[in-house]
């Protein structure tokens, strides 16, 4: 199958991208280095082309309750202008995707949304979505959009700032997890201060057919999807397929320290058995780790106890550049998840010293 | 994009150099390969005294998005590791055919240079 590329790939090439495939998109991975690049967003301002995330529209009479059934969180708390985490489960429980719900200003009277799965599962989750309606025999209409918005990622503490620089109604007033129309650079778009760096920041959702515009004049350091993996590892943030994913790692939000995301009090797919899980109490967790020996820790080396036995596998993993340091993420029993535990690491047949630590990594906005 | 192809050395296909000096060869990866993993966070090197052969790896390379295995241009017992790189990984970045040397080796077969490219046929392959 031809990957799907974003609407500036010529653009990103021309300015000396490399790429990389990613859920399906031939995305820009790296513009200078990771770390030139990471450091922009710790200190100053970088932005991403984040267009390979999906965007689905949700709006009739039924769209909240359709919404409130197949995402953990309760979406009937959002006004017009909120953001939610959310997870999106199966019947077991267990996290096939998790994605950030957006209440759009409502239209014709119905309340309206937008939801950002990850990249590559937009159709099967609008497929979802459309099953799920026709099961419950609800009036709301699903469109997936993915095609027809670009999505950048504007982060760094000076991001307000660049907006501002090109926005007439730049929305700086926003809250965390606040969204809201905006002119950008001249064009109309919905501005969330959203983000995966754990840095402040805006996530615009701009027409495809806009997106060069836009891009051009919010001229800051270009960044791939190496510093975006980095950033999102040290605010100690989830990537789908791997520290989640229904076939190789199935996990339930507890599991992946995503609680806070589940509102047993509503009605949704997958609840019964979050209330059982919930009550049961997990056996292994997700874990932040720093290494204390040299080397890097990479998804899918063991985890093993201080004497060695395996008891987990490595999720995530980089040499942090803010730190400095090899630090990863990973799933381990519950008794060896307590931050300064000692445990090792196998790289390549030698077992490198490890110790849990608190996530994020780092101090986040 | 061009990189830097120095004619006064060999080539390994899988981009390491070896450059001949008064005690042996000096070891190293090139321009393009440093490109091609981006920032260098870390470098496993044998110790002095072990012997490496043509062909085999003999450390590892890690950058921050990759690890990738070192192969031997040439065998030989090894004279020096450029201790450097274990606190400063970035000069195989910053300078790969110079302060980014890996190994310098000794008692290498000279007839091994024959299986190495020339800058010129390493050039064509990366390009």
């Amino acid at each position: 199958m031809p990957l799907q590329t974003p609407p500036l790939r010529g653009i990103h090439a021309d300015r000396g991208a490399k790429f990389t495939e990613f859920g399906g998109w031939d995305m820009p991975v790296e513009f200078d280095s990771i770390q030139t690049e990471h450091r922009a967003v710790r200190e100053d301002v970088g932005i991403f082309d984040v267009s390979h995330m999906g965007q689905i529209h949700v709006t009739g009479p039924d769209a909240t309750t359709l919404m409130q059934r197949l995402t953990t969180n309760d979406v009937t708390r959002l006004e017009v202008g909120d953001a939610q985490y959310a997870a999106i489960t199966d019947e077991d429980g267990v996290i096939i995707d998790d994605t950030v719900v957006y209440r759009l200003p409502d239209e014709d009277g119905d309340a309206t949304y937008l939801f950002v799965p990850n990249a590559g599962t937009d159709e099967a989750t609008h497929e979802r979505w459309i099953g799920y309606r026709n099961e419950f025999d609800l009036e709301a209409t699903v469109d997936n959009q993915t095609d027809e918005y670009a999505m950048f990622a504007l982060q760094g503490p000076n991001a307000a700032d660049l907006l501002e620089d090109v926005s007439e109604d730049a929305p700086t007033e926003l809250g965390r997890f606040e969204a809201t129309g905006a002119t950008v650079a001249g064009v109309e778009c919905w501005t969330a201060r959203t983000g995966y760096t754990g840095e402040d920041g805006f996530e615009i959702v701009v027409p495809w057919s806009e997106a060069e515009t836009v891009w051009s004049r919010l001229e800051c350091q270009p960044c791939g999807l190496g510093a975006r993996d980095t950033l999102r590892i040290e605010a100690g943030l989830l990537l789908a397929g791997q520290e989640f994913d229904l076939e190789s790692n199935p996990r339930t939000p507890y599991e992946a320290g995503i609680g806070f995301a589940v509102d047993l009090d509503t009605e949704f797919v997958g609840r019964d058995a979050l209330i059982e899980a919930n009550e049961d109490g997990i056996e292994e967790q997700l874990v932040g780790f720093q290494l204390i020996d040299r080397g890097v820790p990479r998804h899918g080396y063991d985890i093993t106890n201080a004497e060695g036995r395996v008891v987990g596998e490595v999720t995530s993993g980089t040499m942090s550049p803010t730190l400095e340091q090899p630090i990863g993420l990973g799933y381990v029993p519950v008794k060896y998840a307590d931050p300064g535990t000692t445990l090792q690491v196998v790289v390549r047949g030698r077992s490198k010293k490890a110790r849990v630590e608190t996530t994020p990594f780092i101090d986040t906005a | 994009m061009s990189f830097n192809v120095p004619d006064d050395r060999h080539y390994l296909e899988s981009h390491e150099w070896a450059l001949q000096t008064d005690d042996g060869f000096r070891i190293g990866i090139t321009d393009f390969a440093q490109d091609e993993l981006g920032d260098v966070v870390f470098v496993e090197l044998p110790d002095e005294g072990e012997s490496i052969a043509q062909e085999e790896e003999f450390g590892v390379i890690e950058s921050i998005k990759a690890v990738s295995d070192l192969y031997a241009p040439v065998g030989g017992g090894v004279l020096s590791v450029n201790e450097a790189l274990f606190d400063s990984p970035e000069l195989v970045n910053e300078d790969p055919f110079g302060e980014g040397w890996m190994l310098e080796v000794e008692g290498a077969d000279e007839t091994e240079l024959e299986a190495l490219l020339s800058a010129d046929e390493y050039e064509d392959q990366i390009a």
